[in-house]
Formats: C-alpha cells, structure tokens, sequence
C-alpha cells in the first residue's frame, strides 16, 4: 500500500514561500521520494495569499490529496482565511489538516490561535523573529530582524524539516544551491537560521508528529520540473529557432525559461507587441525556415484565430502554439485553473482550418507531446497547438530523465532544386499526398508566392471553382493523413483492463490535466485494475473516434471528467463518436481535481446514478454549493478579529 | 559586388517583375510604386531569390504576386510581424514590407510603432493613398480633417495621422517620402533605404483614380505660389543625417527639422529623406547574445542536435 505525507506551506504572494517549497522538494527527490507539488496564487505581485502542497510518496505521485499533514503558516490569512475583503475570498486551509496533523505557526499570530476550533490537531508555535535575530547576531548583524524577515520562509522550512524527521543536510545543500555560487554569506545564513529552526522544532515538537514521512525508496537519478520547464525543454530538443510570446499568466514561465537559454542554444526569443504579432510572426518564421512557436493562454488565443488561418491556408510548417488554459471567459481567473478552451482550440478561426491539436495529460507528455508537435507541423504543414493549463503550467512532478535517445526530427518534405530547375517550382502543387515539398526562402530556384487568399498552386489569388474545390480536400486531407500515419500509443491510452468477453464495468474518460488525480485514484479505487479503467483521450484533432467508440461501447457505465462547466470532453466525444457518457464530473472553481474529488465523484456515480455531477473542494457538491458558502464566509469575517492586508517585508537593501 | 560594372550588370529591373497579369485600375499609382522597387532591386543587384518581399492586405497587399522574389501576401496589418519573423529567421535576405496606409497606420499601427522600436533591417514601403480602395474607397488613417473624397459620403471628422511623424516617434532609422509618379526618385529612395543599416520607413504618396479625387495627379503636380508643390529635399540646404549617433541633441534636433519640414504650411510637400540615424540594429544585439548568429542566419544553423543535458543536470 502507497504511503505519503502531505505538506502545504501558505503566505502571501512575494514571500518566497514557492522557493522554499521548491527548494525542500528538490532536497526530497535528490533522497529518493516521490514528490508532486502544487501551488495555488492570485493574479497578484506581493501581499495576496498562496499556498504550496507537497505530496511526498514512495510510489509515483500524480496530483494532490485534499488532506494536509502538517501546515507550515506564514500568515494569518493562512489560519483564519481571508477577512479583510468585502467579500471573502476563502476561510484559510485549517480545516484542511487532517486529524492528528499539525500547523506550525509564527509567534507572530498568536492571537489568531483562539480562532482555530480544532482540538484534534496540533498548534505549535515557532518564534521565527528571535530565532532569525540569533542568527543574525551570530552573522554580526545584531538588531536587524525586522529588515530580514523575508527569510521567515526560510526558518519555517527549517521547521517543517525537522518534525517530518527528516535530514538537514540534503536541505541545506539545496537552500545554497537556490542562491547560486556567488551569493556565499547570504546563502550560509539562511542555511544557519534554517538550522536554528530545525533544533527548536526537533527538540520541541518531532516526538508528537503522527504523521510520518514514509521510508524514503531507493536513489533514483530522477529530475522535478514543473510543465512550462517540460514544454520549453521539448522546444529546445525539437530544434525550435523562433518563439513569440506576449506576456501573459500562466503561459510566461515558459518564454522566460526558454530566454535564459538563448545563448546556449541559439534561439531567438521574441517578445511582441501582442498575441497577434506574436503567432503571425511564429506563422511566417515557419515560413522563413526555423521550427517556430508561441505560447499563451486564453486571453492570448482569443487574438491567435487569424494567424491559425493563415498558417493553414498559406500551408506553413507551424507554428506549434501552446496554449496554457486558465479560468475563463474574458481575463476570468487569471492565475488558476480550467480546461475551458477545448472546444476554442478546436476550432478557433473563420472557415475550415486543418489544425493538429495534442492534449498531453502529464509533465512527462508534455514534453513528448510538445517535441511531437514540431515534427506534426513540418510533415503536415500545419498549425499545431499544444493544450495545456495553469495546473500542468505550475505543477512540479519528479520523473525518470527524459529519454532523448529515441527522439527524432522530422522536417517534412523540403524542396531542393537543383541548378536547372529554376521556375518550375510550384509551392502549393497538388499531390497525391497532399503535401507539396516547400522551399525555405534564400534557396536559389526556390522563389514561390503565397498567400492568405485562396490560391492557384503557384501561389497567385485565385477564385476558380475547381481548383477551390482540390485545395479545400488537399489543405484538410492532411488530417486524415495524420490520422493514419501518427501511432495509436500518442493519440490515447487506456489504463486498466479493455472490454474482453465483458464489459468494462467502469470507463473513466478524461484528457489533460485530470489525468493525474484519476491515475491516482485508481489506484486507491482498485488497486488491481479488476472493476475501472482510464480512457484518456490525447489528441484531439485528429479524433481517434473509431477507437474510442469501441471502449466506450464496451464499458457498462462512462464517466468523465471536465475541469470546466460544460463538460467539453463530453460533448467532444459526443461529436465525434454520437456516444453519450452516462456521468459527466464537472468542476469549474478554478482549482484542479484532487484525488479524493475523483474518487467521491466516482463513488456518487455508481451509488446513485447522478448524471452531472460539480466537484469542489473535495466534495460532490449541489449547485446551491457556492451561494452557501459565499454565505458562510461572510459570517466567518463578522465574528472574527478584523485583519489588516498582508504586507510583505522587501529584501534588506532593497530601497537602497 | 563593387567589381560590377553597370555593363556587367547580371539583374535587370525586369528580373524581379512576374509573369502574372496585374488585377491594378489602369492608371492606379501602385504601379509606380511596383516599378520604382524593381528599379531599387536592379540598382543594388540584389538577386531575386535573396529578396522577400512581405505585404498586407489591399491593393497594395496584391504587390508581392507582381514581384519575382520570395513573396508573401498575409494578413490585414501584419506587415510588420511577418517582416520580423522573416529577418529573425535569416538575415541575409532583403526584407521589404509592402502595405497601403490604412494597413500601416489603421489596424497595423501596433505593429507599425513597435517594428519601429525593434529597428530591424528591414523597409517598410507605406502606399499611402488617403483611402481604403479595395472597399471602395472609405476614409482612412492619412486623410485630413474636413476632407471628402468622391467615395465617402461625409467629411472626415477625424484628424489624420502624419507618418513623418509617427516613424520618427516610433524609433524608424530612415524616415522617407515619395511619390509614386516620380518613379525614378521613388526608386532612388527606397534603394537608400534598402541599404540602410536599420529600419527604414518610406511613406509614398499614392494617387488613387478611382476613389480619390482631391490628391490626384494634377493636384501633385500643382503650384503653390508659383512654386511646384511637390520639391526634392536634395535641391534644398536640408541635411537629414545624424552625424554624431551619439549625440541625444543632435537627434533631437534632426527629429524636430524633420517634424517641422513634414507640416509645412502653405500647401508644398517635401519628398525625399527626412531622417537618417545609423544605430545598431535588432539584429546586431541578438549577435551579441546569441553566438551562432554571428556565424550563419538561423535558418542555416543546425538545431538538431542540441543537449539538453545540462539543463536537465539543473532539474535534478
């Protein structure tokens, strides 16, 4: 039986509370663990409320569990919720600590602790201010607590190290290392407060903590990387030359990744003046001879649909376009999660666009997906878009070292004249194909028009009924070309036992992001894979209808999984197949499905036959779910102490 | 290059000219424009298939299919990014931006101010003929206030843009105009703005036979009090050069000559160019950063067999 521990540390945005996360969790995958971590943030720069879950396991960990073990807080906010808003917009994560688990808190809050209600649980309180001016004392910098109380977050790892029992050293490498090479007293600092906090809280509080971390497995090389990493690491390895982008959550961290590594690759990042420059200019770098490529997120896509067109009908290899999905419509939720765009990505775009569009369902997909996805577009001549999410985007799994071996380019049919060929080159000439060889401008004898109007095989504007009708099946036979010649493996998989003599008793479908909770709720539903299987559906253009329909067909009861309102996998499946699925899970709070969300949904499907079903917060939950607790909260804020906004202390020096 | 006589010359303005009939009204100003680019191509010998030639949409967006070089007719308003890409991707090749003013300065002006900031090697010929003809005429960004065309219904109310102006705003190295029916002079600009070492814009005033009846043929070829309207800033003491591109005043200084020169009162315009700087390009910082640029255009470098193990080292 899989055993884990779960931490969440939570404080306002701008702390350094995700680089103490990451930094602790980089220290638990070096010792062997298996380690999934997931933040949740506002769209905010400094002072609003995140926080960080570390799921710590000795099997491979997929998603988040909604039970915490222990709760490192760093604010009020993170025990007593937020109760300086007019509208509260959550009532803290303490009654998310599951019973016998603890919360370490600072001194600081104390006279928040009444407020707590819980008897079951632990409260440890943790002087992070004297701890950090004793050592600052011992650095020679008597006095000076309260310009260096960012590093708070810093002793509170130390903190939480010590009462999961275990090791300091692992952590103290990793808190050096996240402050580079130069940066020597300032690191060994924080590596001394960290150190301070970890023998107080060991002496005080390690005997009482129930819950345990489980033996650590055997050493692995294994890396932790979060999507955006993953994305922009498939890029490099696919040979991209050009990526555009606009600033935009949650799609950022990937552009920037990749920046960092101009240089070292040659690659050249762009950084537009909006979306629509940034996939016109991934459009015509295509055209100009470099693997080319965007990122964005809804907002960013909503202004792409022209450069899709003119990719598809001027027939150039790419761009690949990664669409990180968030809470929509409009700006929506900017900094959390949804599938939302499914159907947009689909078919985003005036007329019939032949479109390729991949919806890896974890980190280590997409970077299959994504190195894929190049090669899609250079064999096809077609855009290809990348589905992702704020959760993929910013959730940080360890994993095997990608395999890079096996990996191969494939730049489509490129057209080589030789010296005599000059003027015969037809661009978009009709083949039994359908894909007319291109030529990379700069090739003597290769010169060719094009263009966003319809079009003659040379590239001139036509608008001729015959040559309309072959261009319109030769643009979209390349789907079904791709259909035939992509392996069945990249297009869905089927976790659990396929329809034999019986049926499948239970399918579970879900596509992106779900995956990971429903991965993981397998295998606490049926741990031998006898009664449910996991149908997740990776491409989506092309449709692998005639195989899905056969699952679908072959199961007893279909459920899916949406992580938006409408169900768009459903009503996908329903498109392409005529299928209907027998329950529809929908969640749609801009938060991702947790395991045990998967699992009750699953469980209130076979009891009572519920056809759509919400899930919140670790419940299936009615439609009157949100007014209630948009109720509740309220109520919270009037009895509770009055808080004022968090602030969050700069670095020492900074105004200097 | 420079051992070529003009005897010896291998490209001829007919070079760059394809064999497609031409969809332009008879008399349109584009054609001017089309054959002073030849011209330019033929004066600087730039082989056809070294040359790119990038438009929007429009009459003028139909430029490219007239041409024989590598040729791209995209999207409303997006010369610009496509002009970009194309130049990241290989900067060997001649990139010339083709587009009509409404493209320029109406729905690509995003684009317009920022390929401006960017200071690419690049030339962004700008068909400016006050009117959006392929729809039949309606006002666009360049025409005055209290101006009416034969094809718009009521007077502007809306002040136009000046692209003068707005090139330089925007950060335009070589800030030009012309006049599609002085050919010569035409291709005489945009070869100096092709071998400028930065972005250059050339603003070239269109005549437009069909829709437009104020700014027409005789109108240019007008006198204002008893002076051509139209006069070569060559023939003037005008000097457009920044000679010490170092020197904040001196570009401000020719910044304001050339806003002073491009509002002139009393009815003369000015062709020619109003402003040259020599700065280091887009393209110049990126071979500073990026090592394999200074060797081969992106295009030509081999990016397939990159390690990632490094960064792969870092995530473990």
């Amino acid at each position: 039986m899989a055993s884990y521990f779960s931490w969440m540390v939570g404080g306002p945005q701008g702390s350094g509370l995700n680089v103490s996360a990451e930094i602790f969790a980089k220290a638990l995958a070096r010792s062997g663990y298996y380690v999934f971590g997931q933040i949740e943030y506002h769209s905010n720069i400094k002072g609003k409320h995140s926080a960080y879950r570390l799921r710590v396991s000795d099997v491979p960990a997929h998603s988040h569990v909604e039970a915490v073990h222990l709760l490192s807080a760093l604010d009020e906010e993170t025990l007593v919720g937020d109760m300086y808003h007019e509208f509260p917009a959550h009532c803290g994560h303490v009654h998310e600590v599951a019973p016998g688990g603890a919360i370490l808190y600072d001194a600081e809050q104390r006279k928040f602790i009444e407020w707590i209600g819980r008897d079951d649980i632990l409260l440890w309180e943790m002087p992070y201010a004297e701890l950090l001016d004793r050592a600052l004392t011992d650095a020679g910098k008597p006095g000076q607590a309260r310009a260096y109380r960012i590093m708070t977050n810093t002793l509170a790892l130390g903190a939480s190290v010590a009462v999961l029992g275990f090791d300091f050293d692992p952590v103290a490498q990793a808190i050096r290392e996240s402050f580079g090479m130069k940066a020597g007293k300032v690191a060994q600092l924080n590596v001394n407060a960290a150190k301070l906090a970890y023998e107080y809280a060991r002496e005080r509080f390690a005997k009482q903590m129930k819950y345990k971390l489980p033996p650590a497995p055997p050493k692995r090389e294994q890396v932790i990387l979060k999507g955006t990493q993953a994305v922009g690491l498939a890029k490099i390895q696919a040979g991209c030359g050009l990526q555009t982008y606009y600033p935009i959550s949650p799609a950022t961290d990937e552009s920037v990744y990749l920046e960092n590594y101009q240089g070292d690759y040659n690659l050249v990042v762009l950084q537009t003046e909006d979306e629509v420059s940034a996939v016109d200019a991934a459009v015509m770098g295509a055209h100009g001879g470099v693997r080319s490529s965007t990122s964005t997120s809804g907002p960013g896509f909503a202004l792409m649909p022209e450069g899709l067109g003119l990719a598809a009908i001027t027939e150039a290899p790419g761009p690949v376009v990664v669409l990180y999905q968030r809470g929509g419509p409009s700006t929506g939720l900017p900094t959390r999660q949804e599938q939302g765009d499914l159907l947009f990505a689909l078919n985003a775009g005036q007329g019939d666009i032949p479109r390729i569009v991949i919806a890896p369902g974890d980190i280590e997909e997409s970077f299959y997906d994504t190195f894929d996805a190049f090669n899609y577009a250079d064999r096809y001549q077609l855009p290809v878009i990348v589905l992702m999410d704020k959760h993929l985007a910013s959730c940080s799994q360890t994993l095997p070292v990608f395999d890079t071996a096996e990996l191969k380019i494939d730049r489509g049919l490129i057209y080589r004249p030789d010296a005599e060929s000059n003027g015969d080159y037809l661009r978009h000439a009709f083949t039994e194909s359908g894909i007319s060889p291109r030529a990379i401008p700069g090739t003597p004898g290769g010169i060719f028009w094009t263009t966003s109007d319809e079009h003659d095989p040379r590239g001139h504007i036509t608008e001729g009924i015959g040559n309309r009708i072959q261009m319109m099946q030769k643009r979209m036979g390349k789907l079904q070309l791709a259909a035939r010649e992509i392996p069945e493996e990249k297009k869905y998989r089927l976790l659990g036992p396929a329809a034999g003599r019986h049926k499948t008793p239970v399918l579970i479908v879900g596509w992106g992001s779900t995956k990971g909770a429903i991965v993981d709720a397998l295998e606490r539903l049926d741990p031998q894979r006898q009664n449910y299987s996991f149908l997740q559906i990776r491409m989506m253009r092309p449709f692998p209808a005639r195989q899905v329909t056969q699952l679908l067909q072959g199961a007893a009861k279909v459920i899916s999984f949406d992580c938006n309102y409408s169900g768009q996998i459903a009503s996908l499946i329903r498109t392409e197949t005529g299928f209907s699925v027998h329950h529809q899970v929908v969640k749609f709070d801009g938060r991702p499905f947790s395991e045990d969300e998967v699992v009750v949904a699953v469980e209130k499907a076979l009891a009572d036959g519920t056809e759509r079903m919400i899930v919140s917060e670790g419940k299936v939950v009615p439609p009157e779910y949100g007014l209630e607790q948009f109720h509740a909260m309220l109520e919270l804020r009037n009895k509770r102490p009055k808080m004022a906004a968090p602030m969050v202390p700069l670095p020492p020096g900074y105004n200097k | 290059m420079s051992t070529i006589t003009s005897e010896l010359k291998l490209f001829k303005a007919t070079d760059y000219k394809a064999e497609i009939h031409n969809d332009w009204c008879p008399g349109c100003g584009d054609f001017g424009i089309l054959n002073a680019l030849q011209m330019a191509l033929a004066k600087l010998q730039i082989p056809p298939h070294r040359t790119a030639v990038v438009s929007g949409i429009g009459c003028a967006g139909k430029a490219p299919h007239y041409m024989h070089t590598y040729s791209f007719h995209t999207l409303h308003g997006r010369v610009m990014p496509s002009v970009t890409a194309l130049k990241l991707a290989n900067h060997d090749l001649t990139v010339v931006g083709v587009g009509g003013d409404g493209d320029a300065y109406g729905i690509g002006a995003g684009h317009f101010v920022n390929g401006g900031r960017r200071n690419l090697d690049i030339t962004y010929i700008v068909f400016n003929n006050d009117v959006y003809a392929l729809t039949k005429g309606q006002a666009s960004p360049t025409i005055a206030k209290g101006q009416k065309t034969k094809s718009m219904p009521e007077e502007a109310i809306m002040d136009a843009i000046n692209p003068i102006l707005l090139g330089l705003a925007c950060g335009y190295t070589f800030v030009a105009r012309g006049y599609a029916l002085d050919t010569k002079y035409l291709a005489e600009l945009i070869a100096q703005g092709i071998q400028h070492h930065g972005s250059s814009l050339i603003d070239v005033y269109q005549t437009c036979p069909t829709y437009n009846d104020l700014h027409t043929k005789t109108y240019y070829a007008e006198t204002v009090d008893s002076q051509p309207r139209l006069y070569h800033l060559e023939d003037t003491d005008y000097d457009p050069v920044v000679h010490d591109p170092n020197d904040p005043v001196e570009i401000a200084q020719k910044k304001a000559q050339a806003l002073l020169r491009s509002q002139e009162a009393g009815g003369r315009l000015a062709l020619g160019v109003y402003y040259k700087l020599d700065a280091p390009t887009y393209e110049d910082y990126l071979k500073a950063k990026i090592p394999g640029l200074r060797e081969k255009p992106l295009a030509e470098l081999d990016l397939f067999h990159r390690d990632i193990s490094p960064n792969l080292r870092e995530l473990m």
